[in-house]
């Protein structure tokens, strides 16, 4: 058998930076990720854009970042109103991380269409 | 008025630079040496010697001491202390006034503390175990250009360690093929690759070639994958000239990132490409060719914690630390201590980590450490704890060597430091349960599956030579 039979062919994905080459996580995964975000002491906060926008540095933010929030589900209920409102968006979840003035998380939740 | 008189001749070291009672001010500069004396000669002598010759003394008496306050300029041994385990070596702690030293200037700090010291007669052997630098010192340097936090958001990667690739073979690529390596490696999924430390301006690919063939590259992926890119371009070079115009011209192809090896070119060569770096934005990956010619040894050179708080003050952005778990040699416990001491803004005295002093970094940004020497991705769930999210893993030939091509395997990484950051923040155990974090994650990436497949039995399991002191 010639050897190329045996090799895939891999084909260039259009990615999102962390969590974008896993499959789409299941909301039980969304959850987990929302209790580390809480669990570290960071500040959840939800950002949205247009897919054709992507790579810039500032998306739009949706409200303020949730300070002092420690409830699960209120994060999950803000991300879905994201998504509602801006359907055709990417909407990502950022956990703010204070002490270092880095984003200590940061992955997008739902893929918009373009 | 004068009260000393001069005294030709030769006095014994203790008299003046052994001082047990000494408390060290806050200004000190601090070193732990372990010292293998002569047999015959008393400790007390051998630290006091030590103390001597890396600061103010000479063998003799001289006149012209008299015209300053040797008081305040000379360094003291206060401290003895014995090795554990070990009956002929011992540790010697000594303070030096800080006005010995030029501010920001690690070149001079090294000079003196491993200066002629080493090649004393009266030592069989001597290794600088540990420096602390008083805050007073290190606010005279300048430090990383960018710094952990910077390059995360030039860079737009958060949350999980890095990842990157040595192209390889290390030499004798065209300009035009080393550029397709590196395409292939970013499209697949990498954020960046590496020039050896080797690749300079050689005969078969010249520098300009490589620069520009590398920023399609880059530039190519990027706009595929619709994520941020880079490749270290090695600016290292014979004179300070040619390496500044390096960087200028990686600057010119939109190049985010350059490289340097901070120990063959020098920390005059290294502090002011830091320099250059902070001034343009550009990121500044460094190398560590010839460390373990000074750092193996386990009772003689320098420690690597030692090279890279030297590092951190001179300024890089990104240090090769060892892996633990590749084919170089790397104590856990050793390398924890200075991963610490690159990241964190203070690191307190812990000896089981080879850490002797608390070191206070005040606001000087933070190094990535970088992990790179034949590690594959079985090897992944081990340095995800290990090296946690401020890291960059670099996988060459465990990028470059999967049956199919650069991409998949550059896939199959990002694949595996996903699904082990995901498992860690689920609260997992990366270590006990890595078979089966991997295992799922290759249900979904057939790229993963042939990589796990293909380094199955590959294991680098060699004794340590340079093991932490312990009792």
């Amino acid at each position: 058998m010639p050897f190329q039979s045996v090799q895939g062919d891999y084909q260039t994905k259009q990615t999102l930076e962390t969590f974008g080459f896993l499959p789409p996580l299941t909301q039980d995964e969304i959850y987990d990720q929302i209790a580390y975000i809480i669990a570290q002491g960071w500040t959840p906060a939800i950002e949205h854009v247009h897919p054709s926008n992507s790579m810039k540095d500032y998306w739009t933010m949706w409200k303020l970042p949730f300070f002092g929030e420690t409830e699960l589900a209120n994060v999950v209920n803000e991300l879905e109103s994201c998504h509602r409102a801006y359907p055709d968006h990417h909407v990502r979840l950022t956990g703010y991380d204070n002490y270092t003035q880095s984003q200590g998380s940061c992955f997008v939740v739902f893929q918009g269409r373009g | 008025m004068s009260v000393k008189t001069y005294d030709a001749g030769v006095k014994e070291y203790r008299d003046m630079y052994w001082t047990p009672d000494y408390v060290p001010l806050d200004t000190d500069l601090l070193a732990c040496f372990k010292c293998t004396g002569q047999p015959g000669v008393p400790r007390e002598e051998v630290a006091a010697a030590v103390a001597a010759e890396s600061s103010t003394g000479t063998w003799s008496t001289v006149w012209s001491e008299l015209l300053t306050d040797m008081e305040y300029y000379k360094g003291r041994a206060y401290r003895i202390e014995d090795v554990p385990g070990d009956s002929e070596s011992f540790y010697a702690f000594i303070a030096y006034p800080i006005d010995l030293f030029e501010e920001g200037s690690i070149v001079n700090v090294l000079t003196s503390l491993v200066g002629n010291v080493f090649g004393f007669k009266a030592l069989r052997h001597l290794r600088l175990e540990d420096i602390r630098f008083p805050i007073a010192y290190v606010k005279t340097c300048m430090g990383p250009p960018n710094g952990i936090q910077v390059e995360r958001d030039k860079m737009n990667k958060y949350g999980r360690p890095l990842l990157g690739a040595t192209i390889k073979p290390k030499l004798g690529l065209s300009a035009k093929n080393y550029g397709r390596a590196v395409y292939e490696a970013l499209r697949g999924g990498l954020d960046f690759t590496k020039d050896d430390e080797n690749v300079n301006s050689q005969p078969f690919m010249r520098w300009q070639n490589r620069f520009e063939f590398v920023g399609e590259a880059i530039q190519s992926a990027q706009q595929e994958t619709g994520e941020r890119k880079g490749h270290y371009l090695n600016v290292t070079a014979a004179t300070p000239e040619d390496m500044y115009e390096r960087a200028e011209f990686a600057k010119e192809c939109g190049v985010p990132i350059i490289m340097h090896d901070f120990l063959t070119g020098g920390f005059t060569a290294n502090t002011g490409l830091a320099r250059w770096c902070r001034k343009n934005g550009v990121l500044l990956h460094i190398h560590r060719a010839m460390h373990a010619v000074i750092d193996r040894h386990p009772k003689h050179g320098i420690h690597f914690r030692v090279l890279a708080k030297c590092l951190r003050l001179s300024g890089g952005d990104h240090l090769h630390t060892g892996t633990v778990v590749g084919k170089l040699e790397g104590d856990r416990a050793s390398t924890l201590g200075y991963v610490d001491l690159l990241r964190e803004s203070f690191v307190p005295e812990d000896r089981s980590r080879g850490v002797f002093f608390d070191q206070d970094w005040g606001s000087m940004p933070g190094v990535f450490a970088v992990a790179s020497g034949g590690i594959h991705v079985w090897h992944m769930p081990a340095l995800v704890t290990i090296f946690g999210d401020d890291s960059v893993l670099q996988f060459g030939g465990g990028t470059q060597g999967h049956p199919w091509g650069n991409a998949a395997g550059a896939a199959a990484n990002r694949v595996a430091v996903e699904a082990c950051v995901k498992a860690r923040n689920e609260g997992r155990e990366l270590e006990k349960e890595s078979r089966e974090i991997m295992t799922e994650a290759a249900r979904h990436s057939p790229e993963l599956a042939v990589a796990m497949e293909t380094w199955k039995e590959i294991k680098f399991e060699f004794d340590t030579v340079d093991k932490l002191d312990v009792s």
